[in-house]
């Protein structure tokens, strides 16, 4: 809308010159176009790629396997075992891009479940207000008021250790976000014109909330959720490294590696740098591309 | 307050069949932190199918407040309808079930809001907009209703409709969003059309463009118009009667010869004047002294006593009621005896004002 002129139209009312026809784009197209402009975005969009490639073509690409012992210890980095080996004599390299698979995995399901649960709540607050907007609200500040990963944990501790818990946990923590949010945008949504047109027009309740209002709450969701999955890949490793990962202590999980390799940090202190770094790295691109998608998806930084 | 619960509507009485909207005595309030605010504190008029009648006054007199209260659009609370009856063919709007009242907006009763920037959801064409409003209320295929919104942005005057009915409103300039939502509200063929301040959001070209459009498709459907607006321009060139409102009543009603011609109230002779007029080149433009009553605090008599270069006595002490007087169109103690007053009205007869002067 910003970047490409107005059609120019309404000349004469009758009778008047053919308008240029502009070429009709969605506003997905025009957002895409945005993204593309955007430098840190793209850096971030590849980082991404780069993250999910490696996680799903892990088996293929990765020289080693996850528990093979593919040289001696706590290796150096050459160029037969690029990020060295540990204390088992496996490959970091093999190990960094199977943990990305389960960083992937357990993230996307995790902030997936969080979307989907917390969308519900917000919906139904934003949407009825009242008391169910009171209680539902009320809920998710019990929530908020404990710190995201203390919940987690106890979760963790509570439903004992493993991937469903640790997916779960994360998205519990996660919850009370996407419901503020769709509640907050959707009551911010009461008020706009076309809703109050909606209704002056006589769609019913349900019709407004599902079809004039979400649609048009859906991008702060995305946004979000990209952002939400840079910090759900640090508090998988986060538990991981509190020894809460996944029950087999083998597993290639980031964090869990972070704890085994701190002892070395004098010795051997390349498998922390790498280990740390995919996190970081990982983080970094989910966050530059959830801050493009802000830019080119939210209205309100638009025109 | 001695206010007589048999109220006749003060806009023409005419033949009672002919009614298709009539107001008794309608008051809406807002409950809110600070207090109540009487938005509409008694506003009674009819509209006979149609007609045409404007609604004119300033910000915040209750012109769109009492709009949404006809449609039903407000949120009950932090509103309060605390009293009256909105009688639509002989039902009572106030009285109907929420789903009753759907099936009567959009399809007996329509709205043209201020903005068209903000009207139309971003997210869907034209053509899916109009074809809702369509589908929502007559049994046609979704390809029947698509028809339907190019043939009706056709009735407001778009050119080449099947293109644009695939267009999103961002597409479109502020003019031809105003003709679509023209062609939306018109799609199930109301009986009676609300238009909120339809130009103000528009430039002059465009202003009288969709005036004229608005006539237009009145003329050709037979819709009643329900015109609200500030600008006396636009009612003087559109509507049949005018009511005039200020602090939630309404203060003076006529035709639009007599009103604007010559007015009886103050406040209506006050808003003439202060239009500014050719001739006027150098001078200071008259105005209306004072502002608004609070909201929170009305005045105990006339609430736009403390403004009025006419005021006496009376005035400051007793609230003067459109529907006491007689004839009822004006609420004014310069026209009718103020009760428990020993002073008499100082009849004025209707006199013409220059505008401007």
């Amino acid at each position: 809308m910003s970047s490409s002129a107005p059609s120019l139209s309404l000349g004469r009312r009758r009778g008047g010159r053919a308008v240029e026809a502009r070429v009709s784009r969605g506003l997905w197209a025009d957002a895409l176009r945005r993204l593309v402009r955007n430098r840190p975005a793209l850096v971030g969009l590849a980082l991404v790629a780069v993250f999910v490639v490696a996680a799903l073509a892990a088996p293929v690409v990765a020289p080693y396997g996850p528990y093979e012992r593919a040289g001696g210890q706590l290796e150096p980095p050459s160029p037969a075992h690029l990020f060295g080996t540990d204390l088992l004599g496996r490959d970091v390299f093999s190990r960094v891009l199977y943990g990305a698979q389960i960083s992937l995995q357990v993230g996307v399901v995790a902030v997936l479940l969080a979307l989907l649960t917390g969308g519900i709540i917000g919906a139904l607050a934003g949407g009825f207000g009242g008391w169910v907007d009171a209680a539902l609200m009320r809920l998710t500040d019990v929530l908020l008021a404990i710190p995201g990963i203390l919940l987690a944990i106890g979760i963790v501790a509570w439903l004992g250790r493993g991937m469903p818990q640790l997916m779960l946990a994360i998205a519990v923590t996660y919850t009370p976000i996407f419901a503020r949010l769709l509640r907050g945008s959707l009551l911010a949504l009461r008020e706009v014109d076309y809703v109050v047109a909606a209704r002056s027009i006589g769609a019913s309740p349900l019709r407004i909330l599902t079809r004039h209002m979400l649609p048009n709450a859906v991008t702060p969701l995305i946004v979000q959720a990209t952002l939400v999955l840079a910090t759900a890949i640090i508090d998988i490793a986060g538990l991981g490294f509190l020894g809460l990962g996944p029950p087999d202590p083998r597993t290639p999980e980031w964090g869990t590696m972070l704890v085994d390799a701190r002892r070395f940090l004098q010795t051997a202190p390349h498998i922390v740098f790498f280990v740390g770094g995919a996190i970081v790295v990982s983080a970094i691109g989910f966050n530059l591309l959830g801050d493009g998608l802000r830019e080119s998806l939210d209205p309100r930084l638009k025109r | 307050m001695t206010v007589p619960t048999t109220v006749t509507a003060p806009a023409r009485a005419s033949a009672g069949n002919d009614v298709l909207l009539e107001v008794r005595d309608l008051r809406t309030y807002f409950h809110v932190l600070d207090g109540t605010v009487k938005a509409v504190d008694g506003v009674s008029f009819s509209v006979r199918r149609g007609q045409t009648i404007g609604l004119v006054g300033e910000s915040g007199c209750g012109k769109s407040v009492t709009a949404l209260t006809i449609m039903r659009l407000l949120d009950i609370p932090p509103a309060e309808i605390a009293s009256g009856e909105i009688i639509f063919e002989g039902r009572d709007l106030l009285t109907l079930s929420e789903d009753e009242m759907r099936h009567v907006r959009g399809n007996d009763i329509a709205m043209i809001f201020q903005e068209p920037m903000t009207s139309l959801n971003p997210v869907y064409t034209v053509g899916d907009q109009i074809a809702e409003a369509v589908m929502l209320h007559q049994r046609l295929s979704k390809k029947e209703a698509w028809n339907k919104a190019i043939e009706s942005l056709r009735a407001v005057g778009i050119n080449n409709p099947e293109r644009r009915v695939k267009q999103y409103p961002h597409e479109l300039s502020g003019g031809m969003r105003q003709r679509v939502m023209i062609a939306m509200a018109l799609s199930c063929d109301p009986k009676l059309l609300i238009a909120d301040e339809p130009t103000t959001a528009l430039d002059v070209t465009i202003q009288a463009q969709i005036l004229e459009l608005i006539k237009d498709v009145q003329d050709r459907t037979g819709t009643a118009l329900m015109l609200i607006t500030h600008d006396l321009g636009v009612v003087a060139e559109t509507v049949h009667d005018v009511l005039v409102m200020y602090a939630g009543r309404i203060v003076e009603t006529g035709t639009v010869e007599d009103v604007l011609l010559a007015p009886k109230h103050p406040y209506t002779e006050g808003l003439l004047r202060s239009i500014p007029s050719r001739g006027m080149k150098g001078q200071r433009l008259n105005v209306i002294k004072g502002t608004v009553p609070n909201p929170f605090n009305m005045p105990k008599g006339c609430n736009f006593a403390p403004r009025c270069p006419y005021a006496f006595a009376p005035c400051a002490e007793y609230d003067p009621r459109i529907e006491e007087a007689n004839p009822p169109d004006v609420a004014c103690w310069l026209y009718t005896p103020a009760p428990g007053s020993p002073i008499p009205p100082r009849i004025r007869p209707r006199r013409p004002v220059e505008v401007g002067a």
